[in-house]
């Protein structure tokens, strides 16, 4: 089944946040972003601005009627600066006017006078200056500091991971209406209804019961939408609710980019200890996570690079620190992988220079630390492993000998081009790590027409969530996909939402989607049980029509709602599905956190271009582990995007911040993500169908973090690339590897001590340093 | 409507037509893309824009297609496409590549998908990765086919690809030509801001633009064309990196030329861009600022009254400061390229991201060979200094001799004492010094295979 918005997508007839018709008398807003990261706020001048044409009011914190509040986790994030700045871009002032242009236009006349304090970018200074926003967290499996004794070989490095702006197509944005009774009927292009409802009500001083936060689709979330709307949806209705008008804010791509956070950068240390056949004995990491001025989603991210910090290997002896560090640069927050990546590329990078320091291929250590069923994870979950199904897979079906064979002879026969490849295992857990946002609702109603509308909390955002319960709804009723309708989300219909996120909202969604719809579903049963005299066990429901021992009656759908609602029995059900079986003991850092794990493998082939620097991504081969899809098409999009994604960030999205905390990446001109022909030539998919049974919907697994992930292996097989045309190049564990960086390692020299030399010539660019 | 108000506040705002999408106000992401019908020549010819680029007055007595405008009862064959092969996600960069692979339906491009893909060169998608619009682009390609001789526009309507009325779009157009009354031309005593294609100065000062008084270049005829005149090729300053493309005259001279286009920018912004305002800009980037200053061309620059030619080397004053009056406006530009003598013509550029990106540094090199020695070189090079600039010296040092390496490596030195490169967002100094080398060598390596490429890499 296609994507049920594909049509309206392909005709333009998507409704997105800004296309929504106005209403009369809407004003439009603006804010203004701090021009300084760090200082004291000596004034605020807005007399200039407020006499522009068009100009109704503007507004600061003085005119906040809640609390100056609006963080997630932790209350550490005012809606607008008092007192002093913490970054760039933090809001100072809001300015409604009676046209978009007329805000923008009057923002660049508010002058600030604001004493400038220390800036800090780099997380690793932020951590010794005690700068942190939770106390450090470790995981630990084993004993490490006694496993160290029984490893043949022991190695150490460094590894940093930048950031990466999301870049979602249509920009953040929300448009607030008042209704009667100060009551604020908010659009927002957010993936956390409940979290703009939570942000409003604290900031405005409004009950949640008089916020309906309602969202159809938006273009474009991975992450940045997730806590990060809460600002824009928080200002419009700040400004709604004293003007008792509509006012709208749709941030232009600059300044969605310089005042939005985004990938949290990390700088990591590691230490692996190995035995003489390869095996991982011992683990020691220490990771620097660069959360910017507030917590946002910090805390959860950090604990996410905890739980995958030896990706899809068994390693028993292990301990694993994070900082959450608070710099001088806007919040960080989630992005596809929401921790996972960073924590999988440090350990990746232990494993290259293990394999460079022992002179074996990375994948023989890879392969042979793989996860088996049983293994512990260092939170103490057991594994249902497929990675080695995976991982073998890969390798016959897509013949890796024969691929290994071909890069040999290429790079033997060519001096400017040079071929690499590399594995990248994947090992994703499912569940949000908060056990309990595990929590979903979903509201059925069928009408006697016979057709079905389905609320729930889930906000679609491209991955395809609404097909998807879709196809849950009209199976347990035997409907065809067009008789079922999904709703726009809203707070009013379903409460207390958790946030489209951890791949795992098609899950919980169709899971409450099915568990009403099989409630409504056992009610006509026994209605058409009773009318046409027969067990109800015999009953069920299959192309409109009612089946007994699986032969059809003349009963079709309609007559049987008619019947039931006859009998006045209930046609809606609204239901609750709370994942079984996880825990998490966050005192001990054990428990069995996820619901299940995501396997996969890919091999990922590059060719670079050993004269100019540049490269391309030739082919991706995956086998991933789907479970059983229930939308294979759906899903395949979700791999081949999650690649690219990934590829992105391994390779040309380079988020550049000065040393005063100024982004200079603030535009799709400076900062680059993958076009056409940037996307690998060929990704091919294999799927592994496994027939245990897990928690998926359908058994169908989560698909929307996990293949990001696979794109790490563009890293790494650059880099074999640029071995292969330079066995002593200097390659620092840095990404992105951008051209720049690929050329310089190529014609490094190691007697000049180039690893010194290579890390400053970046630094200037503050990107995390 | 003032003339300089964007098309993309006009369709969205004004029309209230919101398939056509906001997604970063600068021509880099497609997400706003309409087609542009035009006479030319008495031809109809249809060109994707970025709307968010392009001022109302450019489009003055044309075809505005917007997504709204090409849907048909069901969904047309390009939909149907991308529909079929899930070349959607989020949907908010869809009707970009919709228009876009419209575009290319209406144009004469080859029926390949690789010319398919050429026209969604400028749309960003950030969900699918691409590859399922790529087979949706394939299947597109099939559509025409069969097209033959058949005007673009009538053979779509006819396979009702598009809506039955691109049928009679050409004689609606002259119709329209008719009735235009030239009530964009400013007063005369008012000073007016030129523009051209307007995507440096929409990308800088969109606001600003609206309210100014405009004289619109990209449509005057005597600004146009490209044609030969003996050994000198002559070109308006309005022509697009398009009908550069497209020109006959510049296939002749430089064969390469479609493989160094695909290096500069997207479809619609090459459609919209001109090589006069490329040179105005006064990018110390700009691809064909670049390409044209390794011909050593000339310009012609008038301010109304009087008419003054001057070389284009001598346009830069600093960064971004002309060597013009702001009343003088290009003209014309030519360069010499005598038929009888040997060319040796390269152009390099490398950007973080290979394609519609702005290049860390490029160059294009001119050799004229006369008997195997290099008689005439010029070697212009960009993003390595505040202007797009020559390499005088490493030139003349390079000049009247044989090739070798040795030489080749002591030009190398001398072309690093030329330049004075920053660092910023497109790389460090350390970086773009190493990569202006490595460019030099490239055209080299590519123009004498005879050098060896071991020693000239110190491999």
């Amino acid at each position: 089944m296609k994507n049920i918005d594909a049509g309206t997508h392909v005709k333009g007839g998507s409704v997105y946040l800004d296309d929504i018709p106005l209403v009369n008398g809407t004003l439009f807003g603006a804010a203004y972003g701090s021009p300084v990261a760090h200082g004291n706020i000596e004034q605020l001048d807005v007399t200039e601005a407020a006499q522009m044409p068009g100009v109704v009011r503007i507004f600061t914190y003085a005119d906040i009627t809640g609390e100056n509040q609006i963080g997630g986790i932790i209350p550490d994030e005012p809606l607008f600066a008092e007192g002093q700045t913490h970054f760039c871009g933090m809001p100072l002032a809001f300015v409604v006017a009676t046209s978009n242009e007329a805000a923008r236009a009057a923002v660049k006349k508010i002058k600030t006078a604001i004493t400038p304090l220390p800036v800090i970018t780099d997380p690793r200074e932020a951590q010794a200056r005690g700068e942190l926003i939770v106390p450090p967290r470790t995981f630990t499996l084993g004993d490490v500091s006694a496993a160290w004794q029984q490893c043949t070989h022991v190695i150490e490095g460094r590894a940093d991971t930048n950031g990466q702006e999301h870049l979602y197509i249509e920009t953040q944005g929300a448009y607030v209406i008042p209704q009667e009774n100060d009551v604020l009927k908010i659009y927002s292009s957010t993936q956390g209804p409940t979290a703009v409802q939570r942000a409003v009500s604290r900031s405005v001083g409004l009950p949640m019961h008089m916020l309906d936060v309602e969202i159809t689709r938006l273009g474009g979330g991975f992450g940045g939408k997730e806590d990060q709307a809460n600002t824009w949806a928080a200002l419009c209705a700040l400004a709604a609710h004293h003007l008792k008008k509509p006012v709208k804010y749709s941030l232009h791509r600059m300044d969605d980019m310089a005042m939005t956070g985004k990938r949290h950068p990390y700088s990591s240390d590691f230490k692996i200890g190995l035995d003489h056949e390869l095996k991982i004995v011992a683990y020691e990491v220490t990771f620097y996570q660069n959360a910017g001025a507030a917590a946002d989603l910090s805390p959860a991210v950090m604990e996410r690079t905890l739980f995958h910090c030896t990706n899809s290997y068994f390693i028993p002896n292990v301990k694993a620190t994070a900082y959450s560090c608070r710099t001088h640069l806007p919040p960080n927050t989630a992005f596809r992988g929401f921790g996972g990546p960073q924590g999988m590329f440090v350990i990746e990078a232990a494993i290259a220079k293990a394999a460079a320091v022992l002179d074996v291929p990375a994948a023989k250590i890879q392969r042979q630390n793989l996860l088996h069923t049983g293994d512990e994870f260092p939170y103490g979950q057991k594994a249902q492993s497929e990675a080695h199904a995976c991982w073998n897979k890969a390798e016959e079906w897509y013949d890796t000998a024969a691929i290994r064979h071909n890069i040999f002879t290429f790079n033997t026969a060519n001096k400017l081009y040079k071929k690499g490849m590399a594995m990248m295992p994947v090992c994703f857990g499912i569940s949000f790590t908060k056990t309990l946002m595990n929590q979903a609702r979903a509201l059925v109603h069928v009408y006697t027409d016979g057709s079905v509308s389905v609320s729930t909390g889930a906000i679609e955002m491209g991955q395809g969530v609404n097909t998807k319960i879709v196809q849950v709804a009209a199976a347990v009723f035997g409907l065809p996909a067009d008789k079922v309708r999904i709703q726009p989300t809203s707070t009013f219909r379903i409460a207390n939402t958790s946030p489209s996120a951890a791949s795992a909202t098609a899950d919980l969604n169709g899971k409450a989607t099915w568990m009403a719809c099989t409630a409504i579903a056992g009610r006509l049963k026994e209605v058409a049980a009773a009318e046409l005299n027969v067990n109800v066990n015999a009953i069920t429901f299959q192309q409109e029509r009612v089946y007994v021992h699986g032969a059809p009656t003349d009963w079709d759908w309609k007559k049987l709602l008619m019947a039931a609602y006859a009998k006045r029995v209930s046609l809606s059900e609204h239901a609750h599905y709370a994942t079984p079986e996880i825990h998490f003991d966050g005192a001990k850092e054990k428990g069995h956190p996820f619901a299940y794990h995501v396997y996969g493998t890919a091999i990922l082939e590059v060719t670079v271009d050993c004269l100019r620097g540049t490269y391309t991504i030739d082919t991706v081969k995956v086998v991933h582990d789907f479970g059983a899809s229930m939308n294979p098409a759906i899903d395949q999009g979700q791999i081949e995007g999650g690649i690219v994604q990934g590829i992105g960030w391994m390779t040309m999205e380079e988020v550049i911040y000065d040393a005063e905390g100024r982004l200079r990446s603030n535009a799709l001109s400076t900062y680059k993500v993958p076009d056409i022909y940037a996307a690998p030539k060929e990704i091919l998919i294999e799927f592994l169908d496994t027939q245990q049974d897990n928690l998926a919907i359908f058994r169908s697994k989560a698909v929307g973090e996990p293949p990001l992930m696979y794109g790490i292996g563009a890293w790494f097989a650059l880099r074999n690339a640029m071995l292969a045309f330079n066995p002593a190049a200097d390659i620092p564990f840095t990404t992105p590897m951008t051209p720049e960086k690929v050329l310089l390692a190529l014609y490094s020299k190691p007697a000049n001590g180039t690893i010194v030399a290579h890390e400053n010539t970046v630094s200037h660019l503050a990107v995390d340093k | 409507m003032p003339p300089g108000m964007l098309l993309l506040d006009f369709i969205r705002y004004h029309q209230h037509l919101t398939g056509t999408k906001i997604g970063c106000n600068e021509g880099d992401c497609g997400a706003c893309t309409v087609l542009i019908g035009s006479l030319v020549n008495n031809r109809l010819q249809y060109r994707s824009f970025t709307s968010c680029l392009t001022p109302l007055g450019n489009v003055h007595g044309k075809h505005v297609v917007t997504i709204e405008g090409i849907n048909m009862q069901e969904l047309n064959p390009i939909q149907q496409a991308m529909y079929d092969e899930s070349a959607t996600q989020c949907g908010f960069c869809t009707p970009g590549f919709v228009m876009s692979l419209a575009g290319f339906c209406l144009s004469e491009a080859a029926p390949t998908t690789q010319q398919a893909i050429t026209a969604i060169d400028g749309n960003i998608c950030r969900c699918t990765g691409y590859k399922s619009i790529e087979r949706a682009a394939a299947r597109v390609a099939q559509l025409v086919q069969d097209r033959g001789e058949v005007a673009p526009a009538v053979f779509a309507a006819e396979q009702q690809i598009l809506p039955a009325y691109f049928s009679n779009i050409k004689e609606r157009l002259q119709t329209l030509q008719q009735s235009l009354n030239g009530e964009m031309t400013p007063a005369e005593d008012v000073r007016a801001h030129y523009v051209g294609g307007g995507t440096d100065v929409y990308v800088q000062k969109p606001e600003e633009m609206k309210q100014k008084a405009i004289r619109f270049l990209f449509d005057q005829p005597p600004l146009n064309g490209i044609t030969r005149q003996g050994s000198r090729v002559i070109l308006g300053p309005a022509v697009t990196v398009t009908d550069l493309q497209e020109s006959p005259v510049m296939q002749d001279c430089f064969p390469q030329l479609d493989e160094c286009i695909k290096l500069v920018s997207s479809t619609p912004i090459r459609n919209m861009a001109t090589i006069g305002g490329n040179f105005i800009n006064a990018s110390p980037i700009g691809d064909f600022t670049i390409f044209f200053l390794a011909l050593d061309a000339t310009l012609v620059l008038s301010d109304g009254e009087h008419t003054r030619e001057l070389p284009l080397r001598q346009l830069y004053k600093g960064y971004k400061q002309l060597n013009k009056t702001p009343e003088e406006y290009i003209t014309q530009l030519w360069f010499e390229w005598p038929e009888t003598a040997q060319h040796l013509f390269r152009f390099e550029k490398v950007s973080k991201r290979t394609h519609l990106d702005i290049a860390s540094v490029n160059t294009a090199l001119h050799i004229r060979m006369e008997q195997e020695v290099m008689a005439e070189v010029h070697l212009a090079v960009g993003g390595v200094g505040p202007v797009p600039m020559r390499l005088e010296r490493t030139a003349a040092f390079l000049q009247g001799r044989w090739l070798s390496v040795a030489l080749l490596q002591e030009a190398l030195n001398i072309a690093q004492t030329e330049i004075t490169p920053i660092s910023d967002a497109r790389g460090t100094e350390a970086y773009k010094r190493l990569l202006l080398s490595q460019l030099i060598k490239a055209h080299f390596i590519s123009l004498f295979p005879q050098l060896s490429v071991a020693d000239l890499l110190n491999l």
